[in-house]
């Protein structure tokens, strides 16, 4: 028996009972639709329509209907690849780092957060596909299968192919992980049952589940394998995704400090769009009592903190682009802050790194508009850091005689459309059919703390 | 028993007692009573037991030939596929033949080589055996052979615009020039520059026949002021040879001869052979050039002076004075420069010219005779004539003679003509009077056109006789005086046209094809000017396949000027004033879309201008500080309209900002403008034809009144393929020094990067000093070339950017065209391109600063391709590594493998890397791309390379093709490749031999000489002083090494 000090703060509010968990979550997936959510649902699905039209006619006519051209071959695709992936970070950080150092209070928010993590990837992992020339033929060409072609095989040098691994096991371990923690629960749900249809699809998906001590036992054992698993990916995956960058000869991306950095700005603009989901379920489904301020106030937290390392890494870039003495990666940098597309640099500071500064004041970090205002800003600021890493570095690199402008086109707007429908559209068929917090992990926090501090009260 | 086993239940038939006993014999016939043996070839001499074919073979081919049958009648049916009864003799499907030919579009001449793919034409070649073209070629002679195959052509002949017989269209003719010859009426034959003697053998035929037939030669862009001048002075009607090579200080007035003036393939080359510099040879000729608008001769000056033409007069005649005041001859009473500056650089010219008398030469493009006889005054004081200028070798590419134009236009105006053929000439357009003349057609009673388009004049015309395309035709040419070349069909007539010199034969009625003519013409007047081949066939044979046969007429002709100085004065000063403060507008040629006669050509309105490296437009040229005044900024290619007003004509042209531009002067290109071109060219920009105004007897390409602009707030888009302009002090891109430091040292100018590391490494790699050159450290193993190790050197010193590489390659590797609209998106897909950079203004310090050019910049060309690295950024990324090394050294790019990540594109440090955005083939939405979006259009592909499909990433190959012709016809004479056998198109297009390709291997090829090779193992060393690599901080090792551009000035951006 774990021993709680009395004087932590509780983390279910509200005098909550083992009955009360199952009932507050459950209700939601057993009463009808609300209208509100129709209407959300409704929205994204228009949104994914209008930005399927978009990636069809991308898919159909060829990659020119983006604004690419001769020397800005990336621009919104990687970006918003990058700023997907990125996105998904936070899920497995709160899954797993924080399950193995037994960070508690993850407990209410690791599902949502994991879901988000598997539709980010998703809508990720589209971009590395559709901007490809030949997508008919890319998708399976960038896997290491045995084929008649004679000796072909893949490039093991090529950053892109360690994404395609990084990629894949990300998705494949954060599905298998969150798969198994929605087991327990869809059990619940199963045995809650009233008609037969949602008996038979939640009982398939419950796996068979018994609830018996040794079911529990093995769930507790692979969920610690999964996160064990799942910690080094945290770290890797967007380590890989960085080494697109920074193994290439671009000034501007051709950097040392991208791995570190780029995994503090994945966690940063993770923990940002968790909580500005979060606020909104919370708000929408009343789960007050289980995603508390207290949760705001910790997720900001680790906003701070790595908004702070990206912003000295910000920094860090510009001294080594000026200590490095050469001059094409100072150019870049200076261009990065004072040419063409300085806004977006300008935009990118702001928002990644004075605007979480804010959450050094008590007031904003506890305050839910101020936490979910400024969670948006982050990610806009951390889609502009993509953009002007890609961008910025890429428009202006070596010859000046290839110095150009990228311009989106409305197709880049359309496919980047295209995944927040899609992102979005599996969000709430998520929030509307499975468990939004994970009830079995919940009831094991509620007793010890929630009692306790109602005692103490 | 054997069937009782088998099926016990069954009832069995006997054939006989003889079965049921297993007689042996009835065994033995048994089995032979459907024989496995049965031969199918009848001749097989083999015994039938042991014979190779048997039943089952039988049944086989049988089924194999039924299925192939039966496949074969599924297939598209063949539509006239005719095979060879008898093959010709040397050809064969697959190989490529080339024919010995001319180039002429009036007088723009080159001597080609025509490489035809199963009887298509499909690249031209310079003929390295001309002294008239020099072996080089242009822009606009690559790019005709895709005129061959322009859709606009016509199929046959018209009348009235409808499709007709010849027979008919004969009949009319001959009715109509016999009933006006007989009433004694004029007939007119309207005709550019006639270089051919035969044609001029026809034509003076036709007109034994015809009484009142007269010849009226114009050139769009006329060269009249200098033939006049000569005529004047001299007594020669005609233009005079120059000999640039020769020359060690040149001045040139608004002369383009490295652009468009006269025989540039030529100037080019001789020019260039001044320029090279090396261990040996450590002098340089000098350029002055004064001009208004920035041209390709001026990007190469040493020394470039923006003037007002309307000083020119005076500035020229300023020259004179300096050079007679030292040599004692009258001096000409014209008004001062009033302009200390412009005055010191006539001093200084006038001194180098001094200097170098004998050995200098001074050209003006002007076309105002005056100038031009004060142009035959100093040259003559320099010695010029018989040494830079030869006159006995008389050149003919201008005999355009404007007033007997001016005065036809006004006949024909008046209804005195009664007839009019226009021969393979566009006057409605090219000519200032063009309107004139379109009103005037329909006065005369019988009015023709041989165009091989329906063009502007040919829409008027009541006739059309569409003549072939050059490379389906016969002719002669004889440019210069003693200098002939040939021309003959490299692919029988496409369409239902005729040679209009057989057109002008049988109007005559003269019983003879033009070819016999041509023969006869040769045998009379040139076989007997040799003494080596006695038998004519033989010496056809010979002039045919070298395309060229030249006249020893090595004799210099000595010349006496006689002109009246006081006359000339007084005319330069009525018409040249130093003082001049209104707009003037300078009309000039551009190096790609010329004189417009090939506006329909894609691959010519896609080449970028080398100056301003904009296509797909006119545009008018203003000065920085204009544009500083109006508030006019280009951004990327974003610009705005100004309305320019020209006399009575009024019009909104996008403005282009063009350092270097005179001030107060605006410049704008002829060749635009065209409204019958065909679909490529119609519409495209606007036509400065008509405000070519006449000055005396003359057209001159400037303006000095009556224009004027304003900005207007209409934006526009200009195509431009490069919008930043300066090389930001980048010596890692761009190495250059003056002639004075190149000679104390030959490293003058070299950017050398260095990597410092510790003592122990740097002696462990056997170096004194710490400070190591980036190659000699590496992560990467390399590459191992056990055979061959292609490689480049690119002379920046001998490249004037004339763009004929850039046409070459597009030719050559089936580069697709895009269209204006994906230049705008910057998409063009040259595998080759020119990088033009100006010099930023000397005070320029800051970043900011540096992005601007110079007002008179600087300008260095650089051309630009794949770099071939032996450590290549692109190959390392690729996922499926669909770009690889070769064991040659080069990058080579798998497109079938390719899926487009573009990842590679995005590593390229040179960006040479293209990527097929769509599919630019079969495709309607690119109309311009035309050689591959029409039957007719495709048959100009390269069947050795293949047409990119959509997605994929494209870039140069070093002609890998070629590379591997060459090593198989090696192979087949069982010798290792020579080296000059492989070239690729950029390097053979050159005329300045600026490219050099070879084997570094090699120790004798031209490029390891160049480059001073040295092979030591994994450490490869160039002991050249002036070469280098583009970035080669980054270690990516390219084979393509440039070279230093020297000029010979007293200091760098002075």
């Amino acid at each position: 028996m774990e021993v709680i000090s009395p004087l932590r703060t509780p983390l279910v509010t509200g005098g909550k009972t083992v009955a009360d968990v199952t009932e507050d979550i459950c209700k939601r997936i057993e009463a009808k639709p609300p209208k509100t959510w129709l209407l959300a649902l409704t929205v994204s699905g228009v949104v994914l329509l209008l930005g399927l039209y978009a990636l069809v006619i991308t898919v159909w006519e060829g990659i020119g209907v983006w604004g690419l051209n001769k020397t800005v071959e990336w621009a919104w695709d990687i970006t918003n690849f990058v700023w997907w992936v990125g996105i998904g970070h936070a899920g497995t950080l709160i899954s797993a780092i924080l399950l193995l150092f037994r960070q508690k209070w993850r407990m209410s928010i690791n599902r949502s957060a994991e879901a988000m993590t598997i539709f980010a990837v998703i809508c990720a992992a589209l971009f590395p596909l559709v901007h490809m020339g030949r997508l008919w033929v890319g998708f399976y060409w960038v896997l290491p299968l045995p084929n008649t072609f004679g000796s072909l095989w893949v490039n093991f040098n090529s950053p892109l192919l360690w994404d395609v691994f990084a990629i894949s096991t990300y998705f494949t371990v954060s599905l298998v992980f969150w798969y198994i923690g929605l087991i327990p629960d869809f059990a619940t749900i199963r045995d809650r049952a009233t008609n037969n249809i949602s008996k038979a699809i939640y009982g398939a998906l419950s796996f068979g589940w018994t609830g018996g001590a040794k079911a529990w036992s093995r769930y507790e054992t692979v969920s610690l394998i999964l996160a064990g698993l799942a910690t080094p990916l945290v770290l890797s995956v967007h380590t890989i995704v960085s080494f697109d960058f920074a193994t290439s000869v671009i000034p501007g991306w051709h950097t040392t400090i991208f791995p570190p950095y780029f995994v503090a700005g994945a966690i940063f603009s993770g923990f940002a769009m968790v909580l500005t989901l979060l606020l909104i379920t919370r708000k929408v489904y009343k789960l007050e009592d289980y995603i508390t301020i207290q949760h705001i106030e910790m997720m900001n937290i680790i906003i701070i903190v790595t908004g702070s390392i990206v912003g000295v890494a910000y920094l860090t870039e510009l001294f080594m682009a000026w200590y490095s003495g050469v001059p094409a990666e100072q150019y870049a940098f200076y261009n990065r802050a004072l040419g063409p597309y300085a806004w977006a640099y300008w935009i990118m500071m702001t928002c990644n790194v004075i605007s979480p500064q804010l959450f050094w004041f008590k007031k904003i970090r506890t305050s839910l508009w101020a936490t979910f205002i400024l969670s948006i800003v982050v990610n806009i600021g951390m889609w502009f850091e993509r953009f002007v890493i890609i961008v910025t570095s890429l428009h202006r690199d070596f010859l000046p005689s290839s110095w150009a402008m990228f311009y989106p086109t409305l197709y880049d707007v359309g496919v980047y459309l295209f995944t927040f429908g899609l992102f979005f559209t599996l969000f709430f068929l998520f929030a509307k059919f499975f468990p939004v917090v994970n009830m079995a992990e919940m009831k094991s926090i509620l007793k010890s703390e929630s009692s306790t501090a109602k005692a103490l009260k | 028993m054997l069937f009782y086993s088998m099926k016990n239940t069954e009832k069995q038939y006997w054939k006989g007692t003889e079965q049921l006993t297993n007689d042996p014999d009835f065994v033995k016939f048994n089995e032979g009573e459907f024989p496995e043996y049965l031969p199918v070839n009848s001749n097989s001499s083999s015994s039938s037991e042991k014979s190779g074919s048997s039943r089952r073979d039988f049944l086989k081919l049988m089924g194999f030939s039924l299925s192939a049958a039966s496949l074969a009648a599924c297939e598209a049916p063949v539509r006239k596929a005719i095979p060879y009864l008898h093959k010709p003799v040397d050809l064969d499907v697959g190989i490529p033949n080339y024919y010995a030919s001319t180039y002429s579009n009036g007088g723009n001449y080159c001597s080609i080589v025509v490489k035809t793919r199963d009887g298509r034409p499909i690249k031209i070649e310079g003929n390295k055996l001309s002294k008239v073209s020099g072996g080089g070629t242009t822009a606009q002679v690559e790019a005709s052979v895709l005129s061959l195959y322009d859709t606009q052509r016509l199929r046959g002949a018209q009348v009235e615009g409808k499709t007709a017989d010849w027979a008919q269209v004969d009949d009319l003719v001959k009715q109509q020039l016999q009933s006006i010859s007989a009433a004694g009426g004029k007939i007119a034959i309207v005709s550019k520059s006639i270089l051919s003697p035969s044609t001029k053998e026809v034509l003076k035929q036709f007109a034994e026949v015809y009484s009142g037939t007269q010849v009226i030669t114009y050139d769009p862009v006329s060269a009249y002021g200098i033939v006049k001048a000569n005529q004047d002075v001299f007594g020669v009607k005609a233009l005079p040879s120059y000999y640039f090579n020769k020359a060690d200080v040149i001045v040139s007035f608004s002369c383009d001869f490295l652009g468009t003036w006269i025989n540039p393939v030529k100037f080019s080359a001789d020019f260039a052979k001044t320029r090279k510099l090396g261990p040996s040879k450590k002098q340089m000729s000098r350029l002055y050039q004064f001009e208004a608008n920035l041209s390709l001769t001026g990007a190469n000056a040493d020394y470039r002076i923006p003037v007002r033409p309307s000083k020119e007069g005076i500035l020229v005649v300023a020259l004179y004075n300096e050079l007679a005041t030292s040599l004692g001859a009258p001096t000409l009473q014209v008004s001062k420069i009033n302009d200390e500056a412009l005055q010191g650089y006539v001093s200084a010219a006038a001194k180098d010219l001094l200097k170098s008398r004998g050995k200098s030469l001074v050209v003006s493009g002007s076309n105002d005779s005056d100038v031009q006889i004060v142009i035959n005054a100093i040259n003559y004081l320099l010695d010029s004539y018989g040494n830079t200028i030869d006159l006995g070798a008389e050149a003919y590419f201008r005999q355009g003679d404007d007033a007997e134009m001016e005065t036809f236009i006004s006949e024909l105006n008046t209804g005195k003509i009664d007839a009019v053929i226009f021969y393979n000439c566009n006057p409605v357009y090219d000519h200032p009077m063009g309107a004139i003349i379109a009103s005037g057609i329909e006065k005369a009673k019988l009015s023709v056109s041989t165009s091989e388009c329906k063009d502007e004049t040919a829409s008027l015309v009541t006739l059309i006789a569409p003549d072939h395309n050059y490379l389906e035709s016969w002719s002669d040419s004889m440019p210069v005086k003693g200098h002939f070349s040939m021309a003959q069909p490299a692919i029988s007539p496409l369409f239902k046209t005729r040679q209009a010199q057989n057109s002008f034969l049988t109007w005559a009625g003269i019983e003879k094809e033009y070819y016999e003519l041509i023969q006869e013409y040769w045998k009379e007047n040139l076989f007997n000017t040799q003494n080596e081949i006695s038998d004519f066939q033989f010496f056809w044979d010979k002039c045919l396949h070298d395309g060229i046969y030249e006249v020893d007429n090595t004799a210099v002709t000595e010349v006496n000027l006689t002109w009246n100085p006081t006359s000339i004065a007084s005319s330069i000063s009525a018409k040249y004033t130093t003082d001049n403060s209104a707009t003037e507008l300078v009309i000039y040629e551009k190096v790609g879309v010329g004189d417009g006669s090939q506006a329909n050509n894609p691959w010519l309105q896609e080449l970028p201008d080398p100056i301003s490296k904009a296509c797909w437009d006119n545009y008018v040229t203003v000065s920085q500080r204009w544009a500083n005044e109006n508030g006019l900024k280009m951004f990327e290619s974003n610009t705005y309209k100004v309305r320019l007003k020209i006399g009575d004509t009024e019009m909104l042209v996008p403005a282009l900002v063009q350092p270097g531009q005179a001030e107060g002067t605006i410049g704008l290109a002829l060749g635009y403008g065209r409204t019958d071109a065909g679909k490529v060219g119609n519409g495209v920009g606007v036509s400065a034809y008509p405000f070519l105004k006449k000055q005396a007897d003359q057209r001159v390409l400037f303006l000095t009144g009556g224009v004027s602009i304003e900005p207007t707030r209409e934006s526009a888009k200009i195509a431009q393929t490069q919008t930043h302009h300066t090389f930001m002090n980048r010596g890692y891109v761009i190495q250059e020094s003056v002639l004075g430091e190149y000679q104390k040292d030959p490293m003058a100018g070299r950017y050398t990067p260095y990597i410092e590391t510790s003592p122990a490494l740097a002696k462990k790699l056997g170096s004194e000093s710490t400070k190591l050159p980036p190659g000699a450290i590496s992560m990467w193993k390399g590459h191992e070339y056990p055979n061959h190790h292609w490689a480049m050197a690119i002379d920046l010193n001998s490249c004037t950017g004339c763009g004929a590489c850039v046409v070459s390659c597009q030719a050559e590797n089936n580069v697709p065209v895009v269209g204006r609209q994906e230049v705008l998106n910057r998409r063009e897909m040259h595998w080759l391109r020119i990088d033009r950079y100006y010099s930023s203004a000397s005070s320029a310090s800051t970043l900011k600063e540096l992005e601007v050019a110079a007002e008179n910049p600087e300008v260095i060309f650089q051309p630009m391709l794949c770099q071939q690295c032996n450590n290549a950024p692109c190959e390392t990324v690729c996922p499926v590594a669909a770009t690889t090394h070769s064991t040659e050294g080069l990058n080579q790019m798998t497109y079938n493998r390719c899926i487009g990540t573009r990842y590679c594109a995005n590593n390229c440090p040179y960006k040479v890397r293209r990527f097929n955005w769509f599919k630019y083939h079969d495709n309607e939405k690119f109309p311009d791309n035309s050689s591959m979006n029409s039957d007719l259009g495709k048959m100009v592909l390269n069947p050795d390379v293949t047409v990119r499909s959509r997605g994929v990433m494209e870039k140069c190959t070093f002609c890998v093709q070629r590379i591997q012709l060459g090593k198989l016809e090696a192979r087949k004479d069982k010798r290792p490749v020579r080296d000059g056998e492989i070239k690729t198109a950029c390097a053979s297009a050159c005329p300045t031999e600026a490219i050099v390709f070879g084997d570094i291997k090699d120790p004798e090829s031209q490029v390891a000489q160049l480059l001073r090779f040295e092979d030591k193992g994994d450490y490869q060393q160039v002991k050249e002083e002036r070469a280098y690599h583009v970035l080669e901080y980054l270690n990516v090792k390219p084979n393509v090494w440039y070279f230093t551009k020297i000029r010979n000035k007293a200091e760098l951006n002075a």
